[in-house]
């Protein structure tokens, strides 16, 4: 009876009582959209690359080769000769190694030389391969691999011919020289995506007219002739190493950083990860604290409005208590009330979000590599909504009190 | 068993001691069974009188008596129980919860009190047996109360007041918002039911022409005193 007469008054008073729900069912989607964002584009970035236990480049910072290797952002200081790198692969911790030459690209988009068995030790999201999804991988020298990123933002398809351009922003293109598109990647979420996969062969076949950054004028080698030349490479930018026994890591780290006739970085991509996101993930952290407080304003909000009400519904509360109902009952429905709108709004704001999320989730995919994870709510997030009842139920004790003080003094005296 | 229904003895209010509003009620009595109408202008008291017999208001000093019961001695929640059980109250207007049905605004009391709700056996029943007693449509229950006229509300009240049988009505000027004719009307049902029901009824009221339908007429300042 209490309660479905406590309905009804919310009911008589839907608009605001409505508006209300609507407020703080907005800024609760906001605070759980932030979070899935935020726990979602954690989980892509750090699941960026896994089973890799050494990045080896030339002499940088573990931020800077991290960006430039894995997620091909920014450049390298230098390069690393194919000696030292073979020095390194030829240590007997060393398991297997993946080099890596990047410094070209295409219409925006990064290529990167690298072997076959770039394709089979490069794992993301605890321990994924990346999967061709149509063609296969580079045989020729002149085939190339597309990301799914770049082939669906390019319209490319196999078979399709293009013209990597030396350098990242220059207007010189190796024309000379085209390729073809021989495979398609599945989509990964990673930088890989956003790639051009070349052979090594390819980049130093490339390069075979040019010396220091510009072509060498007048000299023009013809395919075949290329083709015959041994195109191994003489430098590499970075490479993926994996060792035997994850014991021996440390070790190798260390010897490759005090490698005496070369200057290079090892650096573990966890670590250097963590790092990375302890500079990204600030903004992450504005954010959340932003959606709190827009929480806590709908809170004072809905504390402000039952507080409007209250003189309004002052004769209510009179009739209520000459009904027979004690002080307590009538503070208790505007509890009731408080959570009832609460809980309504929880409810509320979560179909908004898992309707938003699902139609925004593609686009977030494909604009920022980050896959919003849509399912089932999360025990934080079942946390955030006890407190926020909780919060409720706190701050519709000040109307509360009010209203207990005006049933104790009212009596029979009502005021309109 | 007490032949009073109301028994007060000595009692002395007021809201604060600086308060120039002082009241003192030497000795006032009501018999069970009696139509009492209390007479005085607005500002006399009237209104601390009653809220006082209905508990909403503790006597500084005195005792007040209602069905046997010494309520100022009593806990907030047995007084608040007491007044469930044995009051019904018409207040002067918007006695209902709008946005209730009619039928629902009757039985409230009777969700807070056992006794009256143990007298009825069928709450929708007396309810729309009150209401077709009070004259009132007979699809009653489809309406919500915000839909009702005033005279129509004001008897919607006295059928609240009345359900599950309180041995006390106490209404306060429930004719004030009607015209004449209206309160001719909303009176003969009210005394109707009253003695149907054997309640006591004390109704307070500035119209002396009332009188006649009273076994007896209380002047306000003869029950209290104000102490300036």
């Amino acid at each position: 009876m209490l309660l479905k007469l406590s309905l009804s008054s919310l009911y008589a008073r839907l608009v605001t009582v409505g508006m209300t729900v609507i407020a703080i069912s907005f800024s609760l989607m906001l605070y759980m959209s932030v979070e899935k964002l935020r726990t979602s584009a954690y989980t892509s970035f750090t699941d960026t690359i896994s089973q890799t236990d050494l990045i080896i480049g030339a002499r940088a910072s573990s931020v800077q080769l991290m960006l430039y290797s894995v997620f091909r952002i920014g450049n390298a200081t230098n390069n690393i000769t194919w000696e030292s790198y073979l020095d390194v692969v030829n240590k007997e911790e060393v398991d297997w190694a993946v080099p890596i030459s990047l410094g070209d690209s295409h219409k925006g988009f990064r290529v990167m030389g690298t072997n076959k068995d770039f394709f089979t030790r490069y794992k993301y999201r605890g321990g994924q391969s990346i999967n061709i999804d149509k063609g296969y991988l580079f045989e020729d020298i002149y085939d190339v691999v597309l990301g799914a990123g770049v082939a669906e933002k390019l319209g490319y398809d196999i078979d399709t011919p293009l013209i990597v351009a030396h350098g990242l922003q220059s207007f010189s293109e190796h024309d000379d020289q085209p390729f073809r598109v021989s495979g398609i990647l599945e989509k990964t979420g990673t930088p890989v995506d956003n790639t051009v996969i070349v052979s090594l062969a390819a980049i130093e076949a490339i390069h075979v007219d040019w010396s220091t950054g510009a072509k060498i004028p007048g000299q023009e080698t013809p395919i075949e002739e290329i083709r015959k030349m041994d195109l191994t490479p003489k430098n590499i930018t970075a490479a993926l190493i994996g060792v035997k026994s994850k014991l021996t890591i440390f070790n190798l780290q260390r010897w490759i950083n005090e490698y005496p006739e070369e200057a290079m970085t090892a650096i573990l991509p966890g670590a250097a990860l963590q790092e990375l996101w302890r500079v990204v993930g600030v903004v992450e952290n504005l954010l959340l604290g932003i959606s709190i407080v827009v929480i806590f304003t709908t809170l004072i909000g809905m504390t402000a409005i039952m507080f409007s009400s209250l003189s309004e519904r002052r004769r209510e509360m009179a009739i209520w208590r000459a009904m027979g109902a004690s002080p307590r009952t009538v503070v208790g429905l505007l509890m009731l009330e408080a959570i009832f709108i609460s809980v309504l709004s929880i409810l509320l704001s979560v179909i908004l979000l898992f309707f938003s999320l699902s139609i925004l989730q593609p686009w977030i995919d494909y604009n920022y590599g980050i896959l919003v994870n849509v399912e089932m709510l999360s025990l934080q997030d079942m946390y955030v909504f006890m407190t926020f009842i909780f919060a409720s139920i706190i701050v519709s004790l000040l109307p509360a009190i009010r209203a207990y003080w005006f049933s104790i003094n009212d009596g029979m005296t009502i005021k309109i | 068993m007490d032949e009073n229904i109301i028994k007060i003895d000595s009692v002395r209010f007021y809201w604060s001691k600086k308060s120039s509003f002082k009241i003192f009620v030497p000795n006032f009595e009501i018999n069970k069974g009696e139509k009492v109408l209390l007479l005085g202008e607005s500002g006399s008291g009237k209104t601390t009188l009653l809220s006082l017999i209905c508990g909403f208001l503790n006597p500084l000093s005195g005792s007040i008596s209602i069905n046997g019961s010494t309520i100022n001695k009593l806990s907030s929640k047995t007084k608040d129980e007491h007044r469930a059980d044995n009051i019904g109250i018409i207040f002067q207007q918007f006695n209902l919860l709008p946005y209730a049905n009619v039928i629902d605004n009757i039985v409230l009391p009777l969700y807070f009190s056992k006794v009256r709700s143990a007298n009825v056996t069928n709450q929708r029943e007396s309810a729309l047996n009150l209401c077709k007693q009070l004259r009132l449509p007979d699809d009653i229950d489809q309406y919500k109360a915000s839909s009702l006229s005033v005279g129509q509300q004001q008897r919607v009240a006295v059928a609240r007041a009345l359900i599950g049988n309180p041995s006390l009505v106490i209404a306060d000027e429930p004719t004030s918002s009607l015209d004449t004719d209206a309160q001719q009307i909303f009176l003969d049902l009210m005394f109707e039911q009253i003695s149907n029901n054997k309640s006591t009824l004390l109704m307070v009221s500035h119209d002396r022409s009332l009188a006649e339908r009273f076994d007896r007429l209380i002047d306000i300042n003869e029950v209290l005193t104000r102490e300036d």
